[in-house]
């Protein structure tokens, strides 16, 4: 997030899309309430009518995947009502040119066809959001698990840009990160292209200051994504000389084998692979194939820093001993490294906190015992003595002016049609979280959701013949999957529902590999599927 | 009975949390009143963020694939053929060959370990997490 999570409570207007969020960020959904209590405008952009929808003063109910239509849509009509902030563009960007000259040839009429919006609809929500002081974007999965995730992106990055919204207080553009600690693990270069602090791994000077502290020459070639991990190309795996690049794979706290889309093409992955370890606190699916499973302590039995959406890296205390015989992960790594010959000699997680800070400026002053005394620090915070940042980009970009990327609208990789006539989106419960290895497991939990629950529109119901609590077969070219009916009209007609929550309804044996050929995000919000073996209750 | 201050395990909005701890079992957790984010407020994810810490399926000693089927072994055992295997395989086929998945459910701590094991001692970039996910 560009802002802290407080700031959302003084907008004036919040444009929420593809998030969930009084499901999946309850506390920031909490500040958008408080802030329209305050009067602010809530504008939210989502093919489902959720709970936050129906509190919006506006809701654009999009055909799934057309962010970009919808964006281009509003930027046009910001242009043609002069409501761009011309001193911003000006003095902090670049590229306008292009973006504008892109933006003459959108023709509004065709964005509200794309999109399903009606036209008068996607001028007033451009509108509200360029017309106010203080206007702030928080998007989530929605907008970037698609094939066209960077530009949807890019595409509201522009949009804040065209209208000034990023360099103050209370404005900015604010992806919501979904794991407790998904910011710290990119942070600390858990990437395949950068090291801590992102610092580019193609950089020599970067390499060599890593060399110098590691005392070992670095890898120069960007590594694999975990979808290319994962997913051996069809034509490779059906030619017997071909072999997959990833012999051995060493996996920590992760669930491909119910996480990742397009499960046929992991399983057969990981079928080929010579050597798996996984280290996880339950025998996860993944687990259970695996060649050696080391039992993982949970959070509440290691002690470490976790960093949030809000870029708050703070302080997690053991409570108790690792149950059983399970062990903290960083003990696990360094046992790995010393026997094979690598000596990672640190006594406690502090002492290895201390050589992040040394490598990443960004985490320059996060020390262990500064972070004890306070609630956390958010980072770029660059020494000890220094206070976190509240917000990003006050005077100027990372790359210095921000750059307009003009977008052009792709249909999703799988549309629908008549052997598949729906569009299915995948997402997240309020009581259960992700596999559902913990979840699942929490009998509160478990007790308040445990059936894998289908949303179709009352309309496709009453014509397939589905009654509420029936259960129903999901179709999709690559697998099939059962699931129980919830008849809602929170999803739109010719749209289903559903989470990815339940091992034994797997959607993602339905879902497509198809990503985003940047960021190599899976499409897992949008593929076309049938509903089949309707039985009878 | 102890509390922990902590902070919560599930999603990114960093809750701080207290774990209520009695005879080494944890048993209830409940919001910070002056956390920032939290401000004594919970989702019910948080409120029962200990619910699956003593569940009986947790894994407790490490286990190793023998004819076929996981059985338990030491920690020296799992740990040498780990290390061995994945020696082996760079030696053979290369450092490109091993992958390794890091977590957005560990600590900082541990994924700047998990990053430096693939990039130091493995000698890959081929080093990723769920962040897409």
């Amino acid at each position: 997030m560009t802002n802290s999570i407080n700031e959302i409570e003084q907008a004036q207007v919040i444009l929420v899309s593809g998030s969930n969020t009084t499901r999946t960020h309850p506390q920031v959904a909490r500040r958008f309430f408080t802030a329209m209590d305050r009067g602010a405008k809530l504008i939210v952009i989502d093919p489902r009518r959720t709970r936050l929808a129906r509190h919006a003063h506006i809701h654009l109910r999009i055909r799934p995947g057309t962010d970009i239509a919808l964006l281009n849509g509003m930027m046009r009509s910001i242009i043609d009502e002069n409501l761009i902030d011309d001193l911003f563009i000006q003095m902090r960007t670049e590229n306008y040119t292009t973006m504008r000259d892109m933006l003459f040839g959108i023709d509004l009429a065709q964005a509200a066809a794309i999109t399903g919006v009606p036209e008068k609809m996607i001028r007033r929500a451009a509108r509200i959001y360029a017309q106010a002081q203080r206007s702030v974007i928080c998007y989530c999965l929605g907008v970037t698990q698609h094939i066209a995730g960077t530009g949807n992106v890019q595409s509201y990055a522009n949009l804040a840009m065209l209208t000034g919204h990023v360099e103050q207080e209370f404005t900015g553009v604010d992806p919501l990160r979904g794991q407790n600690n998904v910011q710290g693990a990119c942070d600390m270069g858990a990437l395949p292209g950068v090291l801590p602090g992102y610092q580019s791994v193609a950089d020599p000077g970067v390499r060599e200051k890593f060399a110098r502290v590691w005392g070992v020459e670095l890898p120069v070639t960007a590594g694999m994504t975990l979808l290319d991990m994962t997913h051996v190309p069809d034509s490779a795996a059906s030619l017997q000389t071909a072999t997959p690049a990833i012999r051995a794979m060493y996996i920590t706290g992760e669930n491909p084998l119910l996480s990742e889309p397009a499960l046929n093409s992991v399983r057969r992955t990981f079928h080929q692979f010579d050597f798996l370890a996984v280290s996880d606190i339950f025998l996860s699916e993944t687990a259970q194939v695996a060649d050696v499973v080391f039992p993982a302590a949970s959070f509440a039995e290691k002690s470490g820093t976790i960093t949030s959406s809000e870029r708050r890296v703070q302080l997690m205390r053991k409570a108790i001993d690792p149950v059983g015989d399970s062990r903290p992960d960083d003990w696990i790594v360094r046992e790995l490294a010393r026997r094979m010959g690598y000596a990672m000699d640190y006594d406690s997680p502090a002492e290895i906190m201390e050589e992040i800070c040394l490598v990443t400026p960004i985490y320059a002053g996060m020390y262990h015992d500064r972070l004890d005394r306070e609630w956390g620090v958010q980072w770029p915070c660059g020494g000890r003595d220094q206070e976190g940042t509240q917000y990003l980009h006050k005077y100027s970009f990372t790359r210095g002016r921000g750059r307009f990327e003009p977008a052009r609208h792709v249909e999703p990789a799988e549309p629908v049609d008549s052997d598949y006539p729906f569009a299915l989106i995948t997402g997240r419960l309020y009581f259960q979280y992700h596999t559902g290895t913990m979840s699942r497991r929490t009998p509160i939990l478990e007790r308040e959701s445990d059936q894998p629950l289908l949303e179709v529109h009352p309309e496709d119901g009453r014509r397939l013949g589905l009654r509420q609590g029936c259960r129903v077969t999901v179709v999709s070219r690559r697998g099939r999957c059962r699931f129980v009916v919830e008849l809602t009209d929170r999803v739109a007609p010719g749209n289903l529902f559903t989470s990815f929550h339940f091992a034994e309804a797997p959607v993602n044996e339905l879902t497509v590999e198809a990503s985003d050929p940047v960021a190599r995000c899976p499409e897992y919000k949008v593929c076309a599927v049938r509903l089949e073996e309707v039985e009878t209750c | 009975m102890r509390d922990v201050l902590t902070v919560c395990c599930y999603c990114g909005c960093g809750c701080g949390l207290y774990l209520h701890v009695k005879d080494d079992r944890v048993v209830g957790s409940s919001p910070s009143r002056n956390h920032p984010v939290s401000r004594n407020n919970l989702c019910v994810r948080g409120w029962n963020a200990h619910g699956f810490i003593h569940d009986a399926g947790r894994l407790a000693e490490p286990l190793v694939r023998r004819d076929g089927r996981l059985r338990p072994a030491s920690w020296d055992e799992a740990l040498q053929i780990t290390a061995d295997a994945l020696g082996r395989i760079v030696h053979e086929h290369g450092s490109d060959a091993v992958g390794v998945l890091a977590s957005a459910k560990c600590t900082n701590e541990e994924n700047y370990l998990l990053q430096k094991f693939a990039r130091a001692v493995l000698g890959t970039n081929n080093i990723d997490h769920c962040a897409r996910l």
